[in-house]
C-alpha cells in the first residue's frame, strides 16, 4: 500500500478544508471497502481524511427515519425503534457482510462508494430515501449515477440518510458466498401512498428500479403477481460468479422473496 | 512518523506508525503479539479478528493510526492468571481446530458473539455468525460445538 498523509478532523468544515488542501484526497468512513482497495493499489490517494472524528452517528425515528452517515451497520441493525418502524431496512443492515464488517462499515460510506453490489443503495432507491449532504439534500433517484459514481461533488460529504416510513418492505439477496456482496439483491416496498417500489442491486452497473415489476405489484402486492415478470438479461453483469441470464432469473426469484418477506 | 498510544490487553503501549500501517501490523510487528494472524489479507477470512473497544473487527482492515486511544484485546489477552478463557478451553476440549491458523480469529469472534447474543447459542445462530471467519481445513463441525460449549461456560 502506498503511504498517505492521515487527517482526523473533528468537524465537517475541517474535513472539507483538509480535502481542499489535499492533492488527491479521499474520505474514509468505516474503511471496509476503501482499505481493501488501498491494499490492492486500486486507489492510492495522497491524503486520507478520516470522518470517524466527526462522531456523526445515531438513528432517529419520527415521522421519517434519519440515520446519520457514520452509523455502523451493526448500530442500524440493533436499533429497536427502526426495527419497529422499518423492519425490512433493519434486516437489510443486519445482513451486510459479516459481524466484524458490520461493526465498522457505515451507511454514509456505503452509499458514497456506491458499489454496484452493495445493499444500502437498494434500500435508498426502494424506499425513496433522501440523502443529506454537507451542501444539500438529494433524492436517492438522483444520487446513484452509475458504477461507483454518485451525484456528490468534489469535497461534498454525506451527513445522513432520511427514509420515509413505508407501509411495508422486504429485502432478499443472493449473496456471493465468498465476499457476501449481493450477486442480486432486491428491495420491494409498498410506500406510504400505496405505490410499489422494486430496487435491484448487484445485477447491473448500479442500482436500478424494475419498473415492470412495480407495475405488476401496483395491481396486486403479492409474490404471485410477479409470476412471469422478468428483467431482461441484456446489459446485466456477467462474470465467473453468474451469467447475465442467471442474474436475470435471480431478480425475479429475489423480488418474490422480498415481497413475501415484506412487513 | 506520528506516534500513537493505545491500551492492548490492559497494558498501555505506544509506537510510531505511518498512515498506511494496518492495525494488525502494529499488533504483530511493533508489539510482537503474533497470535493475531493474517490469513487472506482481503477482509474475508477473519483470522485477524481482535476486539476494539469491546467489538470484534478485522484488524487487517483498520488503520493503526485511527486507533489512537483505543482499547484493544487480542487472543493473548483472553487467558487470565495462567488459566485459559472458557472459550479457549472449549476449543481444546472439543478439538475445535485442525491446523489452528484460523483459531485466534474464531475464538475472538466467538467471544464477541456471546457478548452480543448471550450464552445460549443454537447451532444455526453460531454458523450464521461465523460467516466472517473461514476455516481452510473446513473443520466447522467441531468449531461450532466448541463455540456452543464455550458460550455456556462463559
Amino acid at each position: 500500500m502506498e503511504n498517505f498523509t492521515y487527517h482526523r478532523p473533528a468537524s465537517a468544515a475541517d474535513a472539507a478544508a483538509a480535502m481542499k488542501g489535499a492533492k488527491d484526497g479521499k474520505y474514509l468512513s468505516g474503511g471496509q471497502t476503501l482499505i481493501p482497495a488501498l491494499k490492492q493499489g486500486l486507489a492510492s490517494p495522497s491524503d486520507i481524511i478520516d470522518l470517524g472524528g466527526l462522531k456523526n452517528s445515531g438513528v432517529t425515528v419520527g415521522a421519517t427515519v434519519v440515520i446519520k452517515a457514520g452509523t455502523t451497520h451493526a448500530e442500524v441493525a440493533a436499533d429497536a425503534g427502526l426495527r419497529k418502524a422499518i423492519p425490512g431496512l433493519s434486516a437489510l443492515a443486519g445482513g451486510i457482510g459479516d459481524p466484524h464488517v458490520r461493526h465498522r462499515g457505515t451507511i454514509g460510506g456505503s452509499i458514497a462508494n456506491n458499489d454496484p453490489a452493495a445493499d444500502y443503495p437498494a434500500a435508498c432507491l426502494g424506499l425513496g430515501a433522501t440523502i443529506h449532504t454537507s451542501k444539500r439534500k438529494i433524492a436517492a433517484g438522483d444520487f446513484f449515477t452509475g458504477m461507483f459514481s454518485t451525484a456528490l461533488e468534489e469535497g461534498e460529504i454525506v451527513t445522513a440518510v432520511e427514509f420515509p416510513i413505508p407501509k411495508k418492505c422486504g429485502y432478499a439477496k443472493f449473496p456471493n458466498p465468498a465476499s457476501l456482496y449481493a450477486m442480486v439483491g432486491v428491495m420491494a416496498a409498498q410506500l406510504a401512498d400505496g405505490s410499489p417500489r422494486v430496487a435491484v442491486t448487484g445485477a447491473g452497473a448500479g442500482v436500478f428500479r424494475a419498473t415492470a415489476m412495480e407495475a405488476a405489484l401496483a395491481k396486486d402486492f403479492s409474490a404471485a403477481a410477479l409470476n412471469g415478470v422478468a428483467v431482461a438479461a441484456k446489459g446485466l453483469n456477467s462474470d465467473l460468479h453468474a451469467s447475465a441470464d442467471y442474474r436475470a432469473h435471480l431478480i425475479t426469484v429475489m423480488a418474490k422473496r422480498a415481497v413475501e418477506k415484506a412487513k | 512518523m506520528p506516534a500513537i498510544s493505545m491500551k492492548v490487553n490492559g497494558q498501555a503501549v505506544c509506537g510510531d506508525v505511518e498512515g498506511r500501517t494496518l492495525l494488525v501490523e502494529f499488533i504483530r510487528d511493533k508489539l510482537g503479539l503474533t497470535g493475531t494472524h493474517v490469513g487472506c489479507d482481503t477482509s474475508q477470512c477473519g483470522a485477524c479478528v481482535v476486539h476494539v473497544n469491546g467489538k470484534a473487527v478485522k484488524s487487517c482492515t483498520a488503520l493503526a493510526i485511527a486507533h489512537d486511544g483505543a482499547e484493544v484485546t487480542t487472543i493473548e489477552g483472553l487467558a487470565a492468571n495462567g488459566k485459559l478463557h472458557p472459550m479457549q478451553e472449549a476449543f481444546r476440549e472439543h478439538h475445535g481446530l485442525q491446523c489452528g491458523f484460523c483459531t485466534p480469529g474464531m475464538i475472538m469472534a466467538a467471544v464477541d458473539m456471546v457478548n452480543r447474543l448471550g450464552k445460549k447459542l443454537d447451532e444455526d445462530t453460531i454458523r450464521h455468525e461465523l460467516e466472517g471467519n473461514i476455516c481452510r481445513c473446513t473443520g466447522y463441525h467441531n468449531i461450532v460445538a466448541a463455540v456452543k460449549a464455550g458460550a455456556a461456560n462463559m
